[in-house]
């Protein structure tokens, strides 16, 4: 019998089509995984009874040769992403048993295409934390452990739930969103392959919203493939989401195997820490190796503004936040807690409903926007996010075609280790990842190694606004190069 | 540039979130690592520097101004936590 949950989703699809298997089959595998996995808390929401609806109607559709590009694949979505008469929590208490009465349009457009909905993802509350770990749910186990260690680690966040899920086997592939890194940095940590599109490509309409102007949905994918599959189906113009754009979704699958002779690779010399483990050194002149063998043209660039990135986010994307977190107010939807005054409702609302980072954050956010400082910090913040973003625009235009970094500073940590003191040392795990959203620009991350521990690392890959194909072509050449890494199963 | 005490319970209640005095301390401590990690922006010279407005330049499309949706107050009030005949309820607010 087929190891149904080691499929690929290019896998699957073709043996879905020739009929060595059904969905309802291939679901159930999934269902089974997910139910044997609870130890890792991946999953909000199981909707079992959902999955093999939608799984008889896609082998229904797939019989009469109807199936969409997606057709009969179980899919793990982000409890961000409102998902109709299934509860969205955004992993955060003031939503309480929020049930959404329409879908988000990404969502949409994977049932149109077939998609089977196994379950809501865990996450960091309304997306913010870099470790999974600030979750009313509590934290996320990831599937790699140290070698020889019972250790529980994070797999990163704020997408820790999608990497954990897609690393473990328990989903095909998921849903994620990438305000600050959280697509990359939890697939880095977990040996997936996570893409954030350019700003645009995804709609945002019905994902809830953390940093309106940083927020992109994406896929993570155990495959470059696999992720070129599932963002073609995610991608696309909505009228409903003023901020995305109206250009074709390409063929991205057909980016995979292409050449990628006589790119220019940059390699930006600001992202050479001081103090960086050997290990991600040595994996980044391992991969700039692997390019360089496949035909491309390695360049060191300059990337000047770099080091204010991850400052600039730190009022950029707070400001916005407190901003969209205003309507939690327990009014329209979700917790109250009653009050004497409409006043003391609200403040009494959101002192419970909110957990500790989000407080933090609501509250930066209101202090950089209140009257006398809106010019030293968020303007301020934007023009150097201008700069930021000319720094990349520079590099493009001497004829760079993609920049590799290193996806994060470290591999994964363990639960509790970090950001109990200082919240900043937390935050440097963007450091690498957070640059791409301040410019808007599309990166993916690849499964490149593993450190001395046994802990997968990645690489990242920058690009042009929209050119997701040649990251794709690129990215297929590390993943061909540096081979798939699977976890131990130990849950 | 850093906040005070009272600057984190005037904070607080612009944001709506009621904090009592024994969290004070802390979150002053909290706000003040941030402010400090963010102050190294002003060594950047930003003189004659546009604000990042849009990531990508586009013109923001505009649909035509009539009426396209509606007659879903059930679906509006759903999720309220207290509602009568379609209006949300709240505590009283004009005496």
């Amino acid at each position: 019998m087929t190891d149904f949950t080691s499929l690929t989703i290019a896998e699957a699809r073709d043996g879905l089509a020739n009929k060595s298997f059904t969905s309802l089959e291939l679901t159930d595998a999934h269902l089974k995984a997910i139910e044997d996995a609870r130890a890792l808390n991946a999953f909000v929401l199981e909707t079992p009874d959902k999955a093999r609806d939608m799984a008889r109607e896609a082998d229904g559709k797939i019989g009469k040769g109807e199936g969409g590009p997606l057709a009969g694949i179980p899919l793990g979505i982000k409890d961000l992403f409102a998902t109709k008469g299934v509860r969205t929590t955004a992993c955060s208490k003031i939503l309480d048993d929020f049930v959404p009465t329409y879908e988000s349009t990404v969502t949409s457009q994977l049932w149109r295409d077939g998609a089977v909905m196994l379950g809501k993802l865990n996450n960091d509350e309304f997306a913010m934390g870099s470790s999974n770990e600030t979750s009313c749910f509590g934290p996320v186990a990831n599937p790699w452990r140290r070698e020889g260690s019972n250790t529980n680690l994070v797999p990163g966040g704020s997408s820790g739930g999608s990497a954990s899920a897609v690393a473990a086997l328990l989903c095909m592939g998921a849903t994620a969103t990438d305000t600050g890194g959280s697509i990359r940095q939890p697939a880095a940590f977990t040996a997936t392959v996570g893409i954030k599109p350019t700003y645009g490509r995804c709609s945002r309409w019905g994902i809830v919203a953390f940093a309106s102007s940083l927020d992109q949905a994406g896929p993570i994918g155990r495959t470059v493939r696999d992720s070129a599959i599932l963002l073609r189906s995610m991608a696309g113009y909505d009228p409903k989401d003023t901020t995305s754009v109206d250009t074709p979704v390409p063929d991205y699958e057909a980016a995979i195997g292409k050449s990628v002779k006589g790119m220019k690779i940059g390699i930006p010399k600001e992202y050479r820490l001081d103090g960086m483990p050997t290990e991600i050194e040595k994996l980044w002149s391992e991969g700039a190796a692997w390019l360089k063998a496949a035909g491309a043209e390695l360049v060191e660039v300059s990337l000047p503004y770099t080091k204010y990135a991850l400052p600039a986010y730190y009022i950029v994307a707070p400001a916005e936040a407190s901003s969209n977190l205003a309507r939690y107010d327990g009014v329209r939807y979700g917790l109250r807690v009653p009050g004497r005054s409409i006043g003391e409702m609200y403040e009494g609302t959101r002192a419970a409903g909110f957990g500790a980072e989000v407080r933090r954050r609501v509250m930066i956010g209101t202090y950089v926007l209140s009257a006398g400082y809106y010019d030293a910090y968020y303007l301020r913040a934007q023009k150097v996010r201008t700069l930021i973003k000319k720094d990349f625009e520079d590099c493009f235009a001497k004829g760079v075609n993609a920049i590799l970094t290193p996806a994060t500073p470290s591999a994964a940590f363990g639960v509790g280790e970090k950001g109990g003191a200082d919240p900043i040392e937390m935050y440097l795990n963007d450091i690498f990842t957070v640059t791409v959203n301040m410019a808007g620009l599309p990166g993916i991350a690849v499964p490149a190694g593993k450190d001395a521990q046994g802990l997968p690392l990645a690489l990242q890959l920058i690009g042009k606004p929209f050119d997701e194909d040649t990251l794709f072509s690129l990215g297929e050449v590390i993943e061909q190069a540096a081979g798939r890494f699977t976890p131990a199963r130990w849950w | 540039m850093s906040v005070d005490a009272d600057t984190v319970r005037r904070i607080a209640h612009l944001a709506r979130i009621a904090v009592n005095d024994a969290e004070v301390p802390h979150l002053q401590g909290e706000l003040n690592a941030m402010l400090s990690f963010v102050e190294q922006l002003s060594e950047v010279d930003v003189s004659g520097v546009e604000p990042m407005t849009s990531v990508m330049p586009m013109e923001m499309k505009k649909r035509a101004d009539v009426v396209n949706d509606g007659e879903i107050s059930d679906d509006i009030v759903k999720n309220a936590p207290a509602t009568e005949n379609h209006f949300f309820l709240v505590p009283k607010v004009v005496e």
